[in-house]
Formats: structure tokens, C-alpha cells, sequence
């Protein structure tokens, strides 16, 4: 049983589904936190190219204008960040994972998200099948800022943020789980915020 | 982009990062904004690096809980974990914690969290810091840490506040230059009578005058609001450090 915090009342969101806020999370509004571990990389789009590898028949590569080309969606989701912020209802122009992982044959189980300047996140591919995942290149009818991740990301919404990875550049398709970037420094190597998995042993 | 050196000391396989109970042992206002608490926790954990951070959770009688995060002001070799916070006037938790708590107190946090925003002396230099208003608090960590190890790392601070009243920790920075560090600020919102320091925003020049030139690689941490941030990171870019050298920390605009 937590120890009350004497004196503390809190402040409950009443504008706010509570069963769409995971344990732990609060929600931010109108803002958009940003978090990365360094720099903001610039990426200019007519060098910009995704690449689906590893245990595939395969690769494949996709550049710019081609990505754009594939048939896209508006997704409106909630995103969960393992600092502790929600945003409720973000909108994205996103290319569903189902178009481009439809491109490949493979067996294997895991996928590694790369991006520009070396960041990794690990996913089971279970998570990012089946209309759960998408490459998103705009926010709120804009292309996506830099610092957010464009000019694309990925979006995956029922795990923490951070699986997300900013300024996607691949998927490498594994047979082994391989933890990335956060999860080798003590980040949840899952991720679920509805079980609040923010860190190993959680 | 990582450093081996901390990931062979963060290779090994923790334990579960458990709610752990605190005591507020003291209370220190630093600034009219800011008060630093001082936390006794029992069986903290002993691999605490320099720029980690803690989860905090408070539970109403409800049963109403909020959880935050907040950086480690006091070095690893301290007894009692220091935290320092900055009241948001809108906020949730940072008004409580600045406000309401009283010494014997006691709330639950759980940590230390975190190993890409460290520095240990291992790690050596020479070290930059670069922090925005309370951003100041993960690199004060460093900077104890390197004084408490009396490690001689070229180090080198660069704070930028809005007034001298918003500087943290005055007078232990009076005091860092005779232990080596370099001190250097900007007020944006100059308005105290006598300063003939910087009065102007982060810049490549300012950058450059605090040095060392990036072919020496320095490890360069920068803390802040996020547009402070996003702004020097990407001079320290555009002045020839290599992206994976600078390490960020963005304070979001949050729910406090």
C-alpha cells in the first residue's frame, strides 16, 4: 500500500477520459515535449532513404518520393511517454507498416528501428503488424518538424514513446531480440504503459 | 554514439528499480522559484552516476497518485539524495514539493535513473556544461561529483538565466573556479545593477569563447527547456563537434 503524501491533493483532469491515461502518465496539452539523447539531426529529403533488411528475401529501399507515393492514412492516436507525459488524440499522416513490411518475406520475429545518427529501438514484430505501426511524416497536417523526429518516424502507439524511433531510416528484421539504444541503458526492453514498463524489472 | 567505458559499467543486469520510501532530512531555497530537498532513503542503490534521475510518486488520501521525474542534484559520494525542484505555478507535484513538504516528510521515488546523461571522472574530458535556467541541476551533479573525487578534468560551465536571482547554487559556483572549473553566465533578462557579464542569448560566438576547440573531443551535456536546447546543440554542431560528443537533456514545457 503506497504511503499517502501528507498534505498532497492532486489534480485530477475532468476534460479527460481517465481509463485512456496509463498508470504513472499525465496529460500534457497543447504542448509536445521533445526528448533525444543529442542533437537534432537535419536530413535532407533528396538523401532520404528507408530500407527494410535483414532476415528478408530481399531488402528493400524506398526513396522520398517513392515512400510518398505508397497508399498513406490519418491515424489519430494517444502516445504515452515514459518521462511521465500523454498526448491525447495526436494526428498523423502516416504509411501503415502493413504497406511496407507487405513488400518482404521473412520468418524472422524481431525488428531493430534504426535512424539517422546511429539510434536503435527494438521491437517484437508481432507489435508493429496488423495496423499497430505506422512511418509518419506529418503532425497535425504538417510535415513533421525536425525535432520531432521528421522527416519521418515511427509511430507506434501502444508502447512508450521511445519505441517510436525519430528519423527512421531502416528496419532490420532479426531472428533474435537485440535490446537498442534505451534498453541498454536501463529502459524496459517491452514497453507496455498499461503495465508501466519503464524499466528493466518492471 | 555510446561510450563503451559506460556501458561496460552499465552491462550488468540491475535489480528491479523498487519504490523506495524517503525522508526529507532538509530543506534548502535556492531560489525564489526553487528549493532543493534533501532525501534519506534506505538501501539506495550504490551505482548512481552523475546526471541521473529519480521518479517521484505522491499519493492523495484518495488514493490519487501523480508520478515525476526529476534530476539528482547531489553527487553519487553524498549521504542523502538532493533534489532540487522548481515551482511551476501551474503545476501539479512542483508546487507540493516546494510548498508544502516539511523536513520529516516522506514520499516515495524510485531510482537512479538513466546512463547516457552521466559523466564519471573515468570518463575524463575535457567536459563541457551547458545549461539553461534548471537545467543547471543533472550537470551541478557532475560538477560535485568532480569536486568530491578531486579529479583536475578541464571542465567548463556555461549557464545561462534569466537574472542573477534565478542562478542556483551561488555560492558553491563562487567557489568552483578554485577547484578548476570554469565558470561562465549570461543573463538574458539583464536587469542587475552591476553585472558587465554576457546579457544576450546563447551563442557560436559565446560557445567558442568557452571553448575547447572541438578537435580536443570534448564530452559536451547540455540541459534545459527544449528550445534552449535545440538551439545550442545544433551550434555546437555547426562549430565541429561531432553530434555523438553532445549529449542533451530537454526539460519539456510539463504539467510540473
Amino acid at each position: 500500500m503506497p504511503r499517502i503524501s501528507r498534505g498532497f491533493h492532486g489534480r485530477r483532469r475532468t476534460d479527460v477520459d481517465s481509463s485512456r491515461i496509463p498508470p504513472g502518465q499525465y496529460v500534457v496539452d497543447p504542448e509536445f515535449p521533445v526528448l533525444s539523447a543529442g542533437p537534432t539531426p537535419d536530413v535532407p529529403l533528396a538523401s532520404w532513404s528507408f530500407t527494410i533488411d535483414g532476415e528478408v528475401d530481399e531488402p528493400r529501399t524506398w526513396t522520398w518520393d517513392q515512400f510518398l507515393a505508397l497508399p498513406s492514412e490519418s491515424v489519430t492516436v494517444d502516445i504515452h511517454c515514459v518521462t511521465k507525459w500523454s498526448k491525447i488524440d495526436t494526428v498523423w499522416k502516416a504509411v501503415s507498416l502493413d504497406v511496407l513490411l507487405g513488400e518482404v518475406e521473412t520468418s524472422a520475429e524481431y525488428v531493430t528501428a534504426s535512424s539517422e545518427g546511429g539510434y536503435t529501438s527494438n521491437l517484437p514484430l508481432a507489435d508493429i503488424m496488423d495496423g499497430q505501426a505506422w512511418v509518419a511524416y506529418q503532425f497535425d497536417g504538417e510535415p513533421l518538424e525536425p525535432e520531432h523526429g521528421g522527416p519521418a518516424r515511427l509511430l507506434v502507439p501502444h508502447l512508450y514513446f521511445w519505441k517510436s524511433a525519430k528519423w527512421l531510416r531502416g528496419l532490420t528484421l532479426m531472428n533474435e531480440d537485440e535490446p537498442g539504444f534505451w534498453e541498454r541503458y536501463g529502459y524496459h526492453n517491452y514497453g507496455d504503459p498499461w503495465k508501466e514498463q519503464r524499466y528493466w524489472g518492471d | 554514439m555510446e561510450r563503451t567505458a559506460v556501458l561496460g559499467r552499465l552491462g550488468r543486469r540491475r535489480a528491479p528499480l523498487t519504490w523506495r520510501l524517503g525522508t526529507v532530512t532538509a530543506l534548502r531555497d535556492e531560489t525564489r522559484h526553487a528549493r532543493t530537498l534533501v532525501l534519506d532513503v534506505p538501501d539506495w542503490p550504490q551505482d548512481q552516476l552523475a546526471g541521473m534521475h529519480v521518479d517521484v510518486r505522491l499519493t492523495a488520501d484518495d488514493g490519487y497518485q501523480a508520478e515525476r521525474s526529476y534530476s539528482i542534484a547531489s553527487a553519487p559520494e553524498d549521504t542523502g539524495l538532493a533534489l532540487t525542484v522548481e515551482r511551476i505555478d501551474d503545476g501539479e507535484v512542483s508546487p507540493y514539493l516546494t510548498e508544502e513538504v516539511q523536513v520529516g516528510d516522506g514520499f516515495e521515488l524510485r531510482g537512479p535513473i538513466g546512463g547516457y546523461f552521466t559523466w564519471h571522472i573515468s570518463d575524463g574530458g575535457p567536459l563541457v556544461l551547458v545549461a539553461g535556467g534548471s537545467g543547471l541541476v543533472p550537470l551541478m551533479a557532475m560538477i560535485r561529483h568532480r569536486m568530491r573525487e578531486a579529479s583536475e578534468v578541464d571542465t567548463r560551465l556555461l549557464l545561462s538565466s534569466r537574472s542573477w536571482a534565478d542562478v542556483l547554487y551561488q555560492q558553491e559556483l563562487a567557489a568552483a573556479p578554485d577547484q578548476g572549473v570554469a565558470t561562465y553566465f549570461t543573463l538574458t533578462r539583464h536587469s542587475d545593477p552591476g553585472w558587465t557579464g554576457w546579457t544576450r542569448r546563447v551563442d557560436a560566438e559565446m560557445l567558442s569563447e568557452v571553448g575547447p576547440d572541438p578537435a580536443q573531443r570534448p564530452l559536451v551535456y547540455v540541459c534545459g527547456p527544449t528550445p534552449f536546447v535545440e538551439g545550442v546543440a545544433g551550434l555546437l554542431v555547426d562549430l565541429g563537434h561531432e553530434a555523438g560528443q553532445v549529449h542533451t537533456e530537454r526539460f519539456g514545457p510539463t504539467g510540473g
